[in-house]
């Protein structure tokens, strides 16, 4: 898999987050065990296994049983946390995802990790841009993307004591924290990371914090840009979605991901028929070229200037 | 058929052409899977500079043998090869995973001649295999099907679910080989799923079945270069080889899946591939 890159200062790595919290858990709650597909490195579980090796089920190059086994092992009462990179976990077994677990309603938990264009030199099949449209109609599977590893590791904790099917989709792709003073992780619920009247930018997962520099770039030139951490794709927080509409009147959505069927699909699901408004969707627009995932952030506008951008375009279409 | 010497010959210095092209290219991007890539240059050596049919100046020549690169991460492997036996220039190996570059961390048949299917996530090959050896014998058309699989890969079911096609379908112009190196991406083989016995697996399936030794040159043109006519039966080769196979440092070491050469690392490897 690709090389892991040296991390940037200040920036973070969530897959700590991630193993810190489960291990913490799991320390704590015997019922919880992990199940992975020859992923143990890249899941980050190496130090999991040492700490409880049983508790650590390689099920080999094979995703479809590694899904269905969680779906068994939570049948049996164990909570799951099923580990995989989210391309394979998502698009290989998601039969396996949509009746084992989302159907049967069992309590897994899938770990989609490096999920978007994490893998951006190993191409389209590597790339996961396509799990919120695939996951989103499988309605009882609540579908998290953290933004910061703060919020990696709360939504690891609420996954575990939740009752039900959880897709948590993790990056390596090193991030900041989210500067937002008293932060409470609500499922379901979009976090105000800037307050603004002019346009709405809705983010979710590695892209937020480039939502908020830009937010940022564009009050130094007299632009009030609301932003919205937009974690929990599935079920969408309606209620901000359509304030979001109705007071600011244009909506920018950013997502590491397809612009068909995730977050930016949501969005203009729902205002479309609630309360119509400019969408510009900001995502990738299909397969796309070879290229590392600084690259391809910058070509496809998940950039501050291409959001910036965005904004304006969408707001040349309020005027219009 | 045991090779002429003279075939050999050519079969070894194209391998280890192809083992210093590779790790250059791993090398350059610092990105690949030099350990798969080393395994299998012995097998895909001999397929393309001793049994297969194909004219690299019409990749879509319909009567050409077909090779299927299931293992589609050892593109270190497959690139080389392909560059050997002519199907792109020599210029297009320094662009191996930079942007827009055709030559993907995985192989793409719309950007790469040569490249019958597209492969990269585990256990695709085999099945599109299987596929065109039933559109030969639907046709009556001579060309022979060969596919390379890991030996990791061989976990995912949908190989099972090809082999029981391919054996119950008697499609003898059909070629599995196994890249049995016994290690995957984070540990051996044995310790993940145990495979063994893989011979008598696939003999139940229906197929004949050779254990060979990977790296043996003379041996791997000997059992793939033998006709399928009248074998009634589709043929799997297990071949035993080496992941990192030819570099000290690399032999049978599993961090050396996805680890990428420093410099230093590097001149040592191309010190040792003489
Ligand atoms: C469906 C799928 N799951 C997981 C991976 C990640 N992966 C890439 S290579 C590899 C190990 C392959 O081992 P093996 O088949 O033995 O190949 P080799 O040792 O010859 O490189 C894994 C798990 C993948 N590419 N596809």
């Amino acid at each position: 898999m690709a090389h892991d890159g040296p991390i940037k200062v200040g920036l973070q790595d969530c897959r700590n987050a991630w193993v810190e919290t489960l291990e913490a858990l799991a320390a704590e709650d015997e019922r919880i065990v992990a199940v992975v597909n020859d992923s143990t490195g890249s899941s980050k579980l190496g130090g999991f296994q040492k700490k409880f090796p049983d508790r650590l089920i390689n099920v080999g190059i094979a995703e479809q049983l590694m899904v269905g086994v969680g779906a068994g092992l939570a049948n049996g009462g164990r909570i799951p946390f099923v580990s995989a990179a989210s391309c394979f976990l998502t698009g290989r077994s998601l039969e396996q995802v949509k009746a084992d677990v989302a159907y049967a309603n069992f309590n897994v938990k899938l770990v989609g990790q490096s999920s978007g264009v994490a893998y951006g030199e190993l191409g389209a099949t590597h790339h996961s841009i396509e799990d919120f449209a695939w996951l989103r109609p499988l309605t009882n599977i609540t579908v998290i993307a953290p933004a910061d590893a703060w919020e990696t590791a709360e939504a690891v904790k609420w996954a575990a004591a939740h009752q039900g099917p959880v897709y948590l989709r993790l990056s390596r792709m090193p991030v900041p924290d989210l500067d937002i003073p008293g932060r409470a992780f609500t499922p379901g619920k979009a976090e105000l990371v800037r307050s603004g009247s002019d346009v709405t930018v809705i983010a979710c997962g590695t892209t937020v914090h480039l939502a908020a520099e830009a937010a940022d770039a564009l009050a130094d030139k007299g632009l009030s840009v609301r932003v919205l951490n937009m974690a929990t794709i599935n079920p969408l927080d309606e209620k901000a979605v359509l304030a979001a509409a109705r007071e600011t009147g244009a909506i920018v959505t950013v997502e590491e991901a397809s612009v068909r069927g995730g977050l930016g699909g949501a969005v203009a699901e729902l205002t479309s028929g609630e309360c119509p408004v400019p969408v510009e969707r900001l995502g990738f627009p299909g397969f796309v070229p070879t290229g590392s995932t600084e690259w391809l952030f910058e070509e496809f506008g998940l950039s501050v200037a291409g959001i910036s951008a965005a904004v304006r375009k969408v707001l040349e279409r309020v005027k219009r | 058929m045991t090779p002429k010497p003279e075939t050999v010959d050519l079969i070894r210095e194209k391998a280890l052409w192809m083992r210093r092209t590779a790790f250059s290219m791993v090398h350059k991007a610092q990105l690949g899977h030099p350990g798969g890539d080393f395994s299998a240059i012995d097998i895909l050596a001999t397929l393309y500079f001793g049994v297969l049919r194909y004219d690299a100046k019409r990749p879509d020549w319909a009567d050409r043998d077909r090779f299927v690169m299931s293992k589609g991460h050892a593109t270190g492997a497959l690139y080389s090869a392909l560059c050997a036996a002519g199907y792109f220039p020599e210029s297009w190996l320094a662009t191996y995973m930079q942007p827009r570059a055709m030559l993907n961390g995985h192989p793409n048949r719309n950007y790469v001649p040569g490249v019958e299917t597209n492969t990269g996530p585990l256990g695709h090959g085999f099945p599109v295999a299987t596929g065109i050896a039933i559109a030969g014998q639907l046709t009556g058309a001579d060309y022979r099907t060969f596919v390379l699989t890991g030996d990791g890969e061989q976990q995912e079911g949908s190989n099972w679910e090809a082999a029981m096609t391919a054996g119950f379908r008697k499609l003898e112009n059909l070629t599995l080989i196994i890249d049995r190196n016994r290690l995957q991406q984070g540990q051996s083989t044995d310790v993940t799923t145990g495979m063994d016995p893989m011979d008598e697996k696939y003999r139940a399936f229906g197929f004949e079945v050779a254990v060979v030794d990977g790296h043996d040159l003379g041996a791997l043109y000997d059992v793939l270069s033998q006709s399928p006519k009248g074998r009634g039966k589709p043929l799997c080769v297990i071949a035993n080889t080496v992941k990192g196979k030819g570099v000290s440092f690399m032999e049978n070491q599993a961090k050396w899946h996805h680890a990428v050469p420093d410099d230093a690392q590097f001149a040592q490897a191309m010190k040792e591939l003489v």
